[in-house]
């Protein structure tokens, strides 16, 4: 049996367009309440649409008419099913005191593994410094980590001009966006089952432990700490939260101890990844700011203890706020989501 | 061939999106970064001219508008356009959720953040391969947001009228056969032949009347019309009439407005 296609689409047409507003209306409004005689109405216009497709797909092979009908039906199904938290009203300062910090605790466990593969790589570089003073330029291929740290020391303290003077900004700018690029890198490498993200916090370790005992072998701790850590103490942990984030992408695909399937584990995952990421950068915006603009100046200009002090402030602060901010770790119960069934191709 | 993503509602209903290919998907993505090229082209003029008040400052947001617009383009633009960019639009490409769920701000970011790992070593590769390989045509991006891009259909329904209308269909004159004809011919053999009619100026002159004729062969072979009905009757005028006596049953009714009513 054929249908009356012309007919039919004369007839049905009417209700197609009355549910392709509404659509538009939900779609351009995502915070918009329907009263309950309109979702009666939306709800029986998907109704007759998505009938309309079933007659037109056993009765007719029309392409065109089918693909429309389809797509409106796609659209109405994805409003009529979701069950997931509706886009609601982005509050920043929320996002920043309770958010942010919550879905950092709820994860702890991946943080705690980036960490302790940094630390290993930590050993690794300052082991190999140690033992193999010799290793440097393949530990470390920068050209300004190459210099005696004795003999950087004395020109850095010495220094008559502010070799910084006219391209602070410009450095900045730079190190903001290098160091987010590195972030996105090791959180987007999780997809590898986690191999890249692992690679890059180790070798990151590597290069930070050999800096370390290259430094202090040399004498220079409290140099090292007044360089390093007014900048360090966010943006290591920044680094350490963007493996944290590739670490649960990884968990999700390896999918160790979970029933479901990956495609819901990483459904389940993915607000939280993008969370972590954007706290990420703006520790990191922090970051690039403070490196150009005061790590990079030492004794006499800033007194290392100073600078100590103001590093040692900030990771007790950092500290206290992932640790406490927005109450105790809530957890995220997504809502049940029915599984339609995909039937193949 | 298309690649087809189908989904069954709870309502039993089976409805399909055409997933888009890699070399699509390329283009797409070319015209992207077409876009962002030119924008960064006019910021750096405008930041040209902010350079006579402060050189260092106007270097410094240069780099990191560079930085923002080449991320942050993609995220913005799918996100406001509901799964499209530039790029996608000319294409009529869209980005939605692999199991027909409403598109989320998170699965934009993270489709978009993970182009970083898609794009490696260089021009896509990761990302493409990861595409061939996928059923779905998914690159990396797409499985970790459980997203997928598809084909955005345009609205066009046949033109019956202008196709068939005012002409004397021979046909006709034989109500019998013609309900034979219908209860014989399948939708996907009615669809290609109104097709074929719909798609007749698209063809070369030659390879039309080529497939007309074995079209007409073949609808000719499924039900018999006296000589009276089909003498005279060129191939194209004869699957013409197919069509009309297959897809409009009554010719002297106009179909009926219907508005729909608030429950």
């Amino acid at each position: 049996m054929i249908i009356d296609l012309q007919r039919f689409i004369a007839n049905e047409r009417p209700f197609w367009n009355e549910l392709e507003r509404m659509l538009d209306h939900l779609e351009a409004e995502p915070n918009a309440r329907l009263p309950l005689p309109q979702l009666q109405l939306f709800h029986q216009l998907y109704e007759r649409t998505a009938a309309g497709l079933a007659k037109l797909t056993t009765f007719s092979s029309e392409p065109e008419t089918r693909r429309y009908l389809e797509n409106l039906v796609a659209r109405a199904y994805s409003e009529i099913h979701e069950t997931r938290d509706k886009q609601r009203r982005f509050f920043p300062m929320q996002w920043f005191f309770q958010t942010w910090p919550q879905t950092f605790r709820r994860h702890i466990r991946a943080f705690y593994l980036s960490v302790a593969i940094t630390i290993a790589g930590c050993l690794f570089g300052g082991g190999a410094i140690l033992f193999d003073p010799d290793a440097k330029p393949v530990l470390m291929p920068f050209s300004h980590l190459l210099q005696n740290p004795q003999q950087r020391v004395a020109e850095e303290e010495h220094a008559t001009h502010d070799r910084l003077e006219g391209v602070k900004a410009t450095f900045s700018a730079e190190l903001m966006t290098h160091n987010i690029r590195v972030a996105i890198l090791t959180l987007a490498l999780g997809m590898s089952w986690g191999c890249g993200t692992i690679i890059m916090l180790f070798y990151n370790g590597v290069i930070l432990g050999a800096v370390a005992v290259d430094y202090i072998r040399a004498g220079e701790t409290k140099f090292l700490m007044g360089w390093l850590m007014p900048h360090g103490v966010i943006e290591i942990p920044a680094i350490l939260i963007a493996g944290q984030a590739g670490l649960m992408l990884a968990a999700a695909i390896v999918g160790r101890g979970s029933r479901l399937p990956i495609r819901s584990r990483l459904r389940a995952i993915s607000p939280d990844v993008s969370t972590l990421i954007f706290g990420v950068g703006l520790m990191l915006i922090w970051a690039g700011f403070i490196e150009a603009f005061l790590s990079q100046y030492h004794e006499p200009v800033i007194p290392y203890v100073a600078k100590i002090i103001f590093g040692s402030v900030e990771l007790v602060l950092l500290t206290v706020f992932l640790a406490r901010s927005g109450g105790g770790p809530k957890s995220r119960v997504p809502g049940p989501t029915p599984e339609p069934r995909q039937t193949g191709e | 061939m298309n690649i087809e993503l189908k989904i069954r509602t709870p309502e039993g209903i089976v409805f399909a999106q055409v997933l888009a290919g890699p070399v699509t998907r390329f283009f797409a993505w070319f015209i992207d970064q077409l876009c962002i090229n030119v924008t960064l082209s006019v910021l750096g003029v405008v930041v040209g001219m902010f350079g006579y008040v402060s050189f260092q400052f106007a270097i410094a947001f240069y780099v990191i508008s560079w930085f923002i617009i080449g991320i942050g383009y993609g995220i913005f633009f799918e996100w406001a356009w509901r799964g499209q960019t530039i790029g996608k639009k000319l294409f009529r490409l869209r980005v939605v959720d692999v199991e027909g769920m409403r598109l989320q701000f998170n699965q934009v970011v993270v489709r978009n953040l993970l182009r970083f790992i898609d794009e490696l070593p260089a021009f896509y590769f990761v990302g493409g391969t990861a595409c061939w390989l996928n059923s779905k045509c998914q690159r990396l991006g797409d499985m970790a947001a459980n997203t997928v891009v598809i084909r955005a259909p345009r609205v066009a329904e046949p033109d019956l009228d202008q196709l068939l209308g005012g002409k004397f269909n021979s046909l006709r004159q034989f109500p019998h056969l013609v309900a034979r004809l219908r209860q014989n011919v399948s939708p996907a053999e009615a669809a290609i032949v109104l097709q074929a009619m719909l798609r007749r100026d698209d063809f070369d002159p030659v390879a039309r009347v080529e497939l007309f004729e074995t079209l007409a062969a073949h609808f000719r072979s499924r039900v018999e019309f006296p000589q009276e009905a089909t003498d005279g009757v060129a191939d194209e005028q004869y699957l013409r009439n197919v069509v009309d006596v297959l897809y409009r049953t009554r010719t002297d009714e106009r179909p009926a407005k219907t508005e729909p009513a608030a429950a």
